[in-house]
This record gives C-alpha cells, sequence and structure tokens, in this order.
C-alpha cells in the first residue's frame, strides 16, 4: 500500500477503475457523480485510452455495450434519473451476460427529484429497474476507502460471471473526500474472454454472437435457467457483510452506506444507556446477506431498518426475519438525513419492548 | 474528535478552509473527512463544510454536534449556532458578521478577518486568519502540519504566497 491520499468518493471511483484495468468510459454528465466523468476525461487521454462524453445516458450504456461486447473492461457512471434512462441497456446487458460496471451515485426522486444524496434507487438497482428476470450483483460501500475496494472488485466479479455489476452510493459518498490507500498492484482478474467476445478474428474461427434476443419458448427458457444458476453461484460466492458489535445486542440496526456510519455513532450513544446495539450493514444488497440477520433473529428484541428512502431495503430484511421478530422503519427522504437523535429514539422504544 | 463546521458566502474560500484543515489532519497521522454541502444552497451563494479530524475511525461524516464552527456571513451563523456543543468554539468573520451569537454557553472569538486580510495585502487571507484562531483554540493540527498541508496542496506556483500565509495564521492565533 502507498501513501494515503485525500480524495473525494467520484475520483477514487474513477481511479479504481483506471487500476483495475478499464480504459473504456462512457458517461453523461449529472449531479453528484460528474467528478468521476471528470477525471476520466482527464486521465483517460493521458494513458489512451477511451472517453466518451455520449449524447445522452442511453447511448452511453448502449456504449458500453459495445465495448463490453468486444471483451474489454468498461464503465459507466451517473445518478438516479439518469440511471433510470439507462435501464433498458441494463436489461440487455444481463441479457447478453456482458461484464460492465455501472457506478450508481444516488440522489433524491422520483422524477428529476433534488440533487441532494438518497437511497431511493434500491428498488431499481436490486429489484431491476428493466425487465426480465435478472439480477445485477449490487456493491454498497461506506467510504471513500471502501469504494476503492468494492470498485476493483465490481470489475473482477463481472468478468467472472459475465455479468453488470453496479456500485451504488448516496450522493454523501461521491462528494466526500477522506484518505485512500491504493494498492501498488491490483489483483485484476486475467480472464480469457475470447470464447465469446465479438473481438475480431482474421476469419481463423466461427463468429462470436453477443445478443439478448432468443425467439424460441425453450431455447429462451433455457438461458434463462443458464442466468439463474449463475445467480445462485453469486449468492454462493460473493455476499458481503459487516456484522458490527451484534452478539448480545438487545437490538440490531440495519443499514448501508452512508446512513450504516451514522448508525455507529448512535451505538456509540445508546451505549451510555445501557442499550446494547448491533449493526448489520450489507455491502453487497444483492446478493443480500439474508443469514446474518436469521442468525440474530431469535435473539434480539427487535430489528430496526434505516434508510434514506420511505423503505425499500427493508422489504428484504422482513424476508430475511421470516416473521421471527420484528422489523421497524425509519427513513428520510428529499435529500434529508437520519438523524443520529432520531435514530437513537427508535432504538429507544424497540429496546423498551418486553422480550 | 473534533468537529468543525464551516460556513459562508460560495467564493470565499470555504470549502478551501475544510481541506486544509483535512489535509493538515491527514499530515498529522489522524483519521480525516471532509464533506460539502453541494445542495440547492450552493446555487444560492451559500457554502458550508464538515470537517472531522479524529484519533479514532470517523463514524458518520454528518456533524450533529460541532465542537467549532467558522462562520463569514449572517445567515450561517443563525442556521449553525445551535449545531455547537456546550463548551464549544464560534469563529466568526466580525466584518460580515455585524449580529454577535445568541449563544452564552460557548467561546466566541469575533475577528475583523476581511479587513484585516486587506490589510495583510490579501483579501483571500481572511479565511486563514480565521483557522489560525481554530488551531490554537482547539488544538486540531499542530501550526507545522498546517504548512506542510499547504505545500502539499498549493500548486508551485504559489509556494511563494505560503510564508505570508503562515503569518495570517499568527496573527489570526494571536488576535
Amino acid at each position: 500500500m502507498g501513501e494515503k491520499l485525500l480524495m473525494k468518493g467520484n475520483e477514487v471511483i474513477a481511479e479504481a477503475a483506471l487500476r483495475a484495468g478499464c480504459r473504456h468510459y462512457f458517461g453523461y454528465p449529472i449531479t453528484p457523480q460528474t467528478e468521476v466523468a471528470h477525471y476520466m476525461a482527464k486521465k483517460m487521454e493521458q494513458i489512451g485510452g477511451v472517453f466518451v462524453q455520449a449524447e445522452s445516458e442511453v447511448a452511453a450504456i448502449n456504449m458500453v455495450y459495445g465495448a463490453a461486447s468486444a471483451g474489454v473492461r468498461a464503465m459507466t457512471s451517473s445518478s438516479s434519473p439518469g440511471i433510470s434512462l439507462k435501464q433498458e441497456g441494463i436489461s440487455y446487458s444481463a441479457g447478453a451476460e456482458l461484464p460492465m460496471v455501472i457506478i450508481d451515485i444516488v440522489r433524491c426522486g422520483p422524477g428529476l427529484g433534488g440533487i441532494l444524496p438518497a437511497q431511493c434507487d434500491y428498488f431499481q438497482m436490486v429489484k431491476g429497474g428493466g425487465h426480465g428476470d435478472y439480477n445485477l450483483t449490487v456493491l454498497a460501500p461506506c467510504s471513500v476507502q471502501e469504494m476503492y475496494e468494492v470498485v476493483v472488485g465490481a470489475f473482477n466479479i463481472a468478468d467472472r460471471y459475465r455479468t453488470p455489476v453496479v456500485v451504488m452510493g448516496d450522493g454523501y459518498l461521491g462528494q466526500m473526500m477522506e484518505a485512500v490507500e491504493f494498492r501498488d498492484e491490483e489483483p485484476i482478474a486475467k480472464i480469457d474472454k475470447s470464447s465469446w467476445a465479438a473481438c475480431g478474428h482474421k476469419m481463423e474461427r466461427e463468429h462470436n454472437t453477443i445478443t439478448s434476443i432468443y425467439i424460441e419458448a425453450d431455447v429462451l427458457e433455457a438461458h434463462n435457467n443458464k442466468l439463474q444458476a449463475k445467480y445462485r453461484e453469486i449468492e454462493k460466492n460473493e455476499t458481503r457483510v459487516e456484522e458490527f458489535n451484534c452478539e448480545g445486542a438487545d437490538v440490531i440496526v440495519t443499514a448501508y452506506g452512508t446512513v450504516a456510519r451514522i448508525v455507529k455513532n448512535v451505538i456509540k450513544d445508546a451505549e451510555k444507556e445501557g442499550i446494547k446495539v448491533g449493526l448489520i450493514r450489507p455491502i453487497t444488497l444483492w446478493p443480500f446477506p439474508s443469514e446474518s440477520y436469521a442468525k440474530y433473529a431469535d435473539k434480539v428484541k427487535g430489528f430496526l431498518c434505516v434508510e434514506m428512502s420511505t423503505g425499500q431495503m427493508v422489504e428484504d430484511v422482513r424476508l430475511a426475519v421470516n416473521g421471527r421478530n420484528t422489523v421497524d422503519f425509519y427513513g428520510r427522504t428529499g435529500g434529508n438525513v437520519p438523524s443520529q437523535s432520531a435514530i437513537l429514539e427508535e432504538v429507544r422504544k424497540i429496546a423498551a419492548k418486553k422480550k | 474528535m473534533q468537529q468543525v463546521i464551516l460556513a459562508g458566502f460560495g467564493g470565499q474560500g470555504i470549502l478551501s478552509m475544510g481541506k486544509f484543515i483535512a489535509y493538515s489532519g491527514l499530515e498529522e497521522g489522524k483519521n480525516v473527512s471532509w464533506l460539502p454541502s453541494y445542495g440547492p444552497e450552493m446555487r444560492g451563494g451559500t457554502a458550508n463544510c464538515n470537517v472531522i479530524v479524529a484519533e479514532e475511525e470517523v463514524g458518520s461524516p454528518i456533524i450533529s454536534k460541532a465542537s467549532a464552527l467558522i462562520v463569514m456571513n449572517q445567515p450561517s451563523l443563525e442556521k449553525f449556532e445551535d449545531y455547537v456543543e456546550e463548551g464549544g468554539v464560534i469563529i466568526l468573520d466580525s466584518s460580515l458578521v455585524p449580529v454577535m451569537p445568541k449563544r452564552k454557553d460557548v467561546k466566541v472569538f469575533a475577528i475583523p478577518a476581511t479587513t484585516k486580510a486587506y490589510e495583510f495585502g490579501n483579501a483571500t487571507f481572511a479565511g486563514i486568519i480565521l483557522l489560525g484562531k481554530l488551531i490554537e483554540e482547539t488544538k486540531i493540527v499542530a501550526p507545522e502540519n498546517f504548512e506542510k498541508a499547504l505545500y502539499k496542496i498549493l500548486p508551485p506556483k504559489k509556494h511563494g504566497l505560503i510564508p505570508a500565509e503562515m503569518e495570517a495564521l499568527k496573527f489570526g492565533a494571536e488576535f
């Protein structure tokens, strides 16, 4: 590891992608992720990579589709309304099994909404904003350092499984500066894509075809079954979660991204009042770390899910707890952030319950 | 752990002042976070940032209780005054903030930083003067680490200014 640098989350996303060997970036500016494009525009020129500011988000995702089809590491980034526009291309990419990384630095919606931070894209990323039976692998870092680790990891997962991978952070994670330490050398997965990529072969082999269209029912069903088998593999191998202070906890709070860090402060506040609070922080939103919740379902007085949304991840938490305990919800929207004191108040209510 | 809110008009260098402190903290081997306002209020001409410098891991980068507040306009004082913890510090530029804080349970330092900066011959030193008082009162970072950070952040063509900036910092500390 090298020197500690102070960088914005958005800049670290771009630097991590470059270090992971990404030389093809296609984007369209939107607050609060535009620094990703700025950084890429500057650096790609210096290192002989490709930077295109596309004419729209729709164009950008389709350029990524093209680049990924040719077997190169490609990325796009946007924020919520821009991601909504990309959803058609994302569904096509999942269908065509194209490895790519999609960055979503989330702002508040619906519609144009506002530019302040939010977590209201959980549904559109985790549940599939596009059509069809597919899952994106969705990673949710909570610090600038973790942003780096996760973005590099995202490229490796994408290549290993031939699948689109999303890195999702609230606006604060993109805008915030923290110390980051880069590795001297990235653990880049060396994966031979020549068996499927449409990368040119001087007529020396059969053409490879990249497609998401399968007109015959049985052929498409077989394709779907293949995709599902791949998703089960990803669930088995790539689920990531941080469990903090959960053993013997009275209440478990669950949150991801910046909100999880607010919860860490709440844990200290609650401790002063004699309430032991644990935190389950999913790092992969899909695959969802359901087992972490199941494990504690009979041990705590209750769960509390906190989000910068009106309640999206909470649905997966409830599925994971499966009726064995209560799962309360607290959320703020519009760019407001759940405060330490408000979360503590919710924790107190659960802690006061008789078990 | 020191948690500082800096606020004022856009263009006064509020975000840069926060960066200077964050870089100095990093120089000192501490954990730091710098969170800027980037919302619609920026478009309205005001800017603020949250800076945390801590021995321990930084939890929430969003400050709910500030150990210090630096303000360079009146609306910012009104907006953030109540964030300061009891016994905390408010440092304000009295050239630009005519009405003093209502709080009686915090230490208030009113420094005519903008006026004094002109006397230094450089209007951009107002922020540095205020940071001088912050460093003096809170010991958030050592002045020598602040100086090291300046050499790292500022482009070489501006390094000639750093001795004068350190003078301004000292002036603020002693005011």
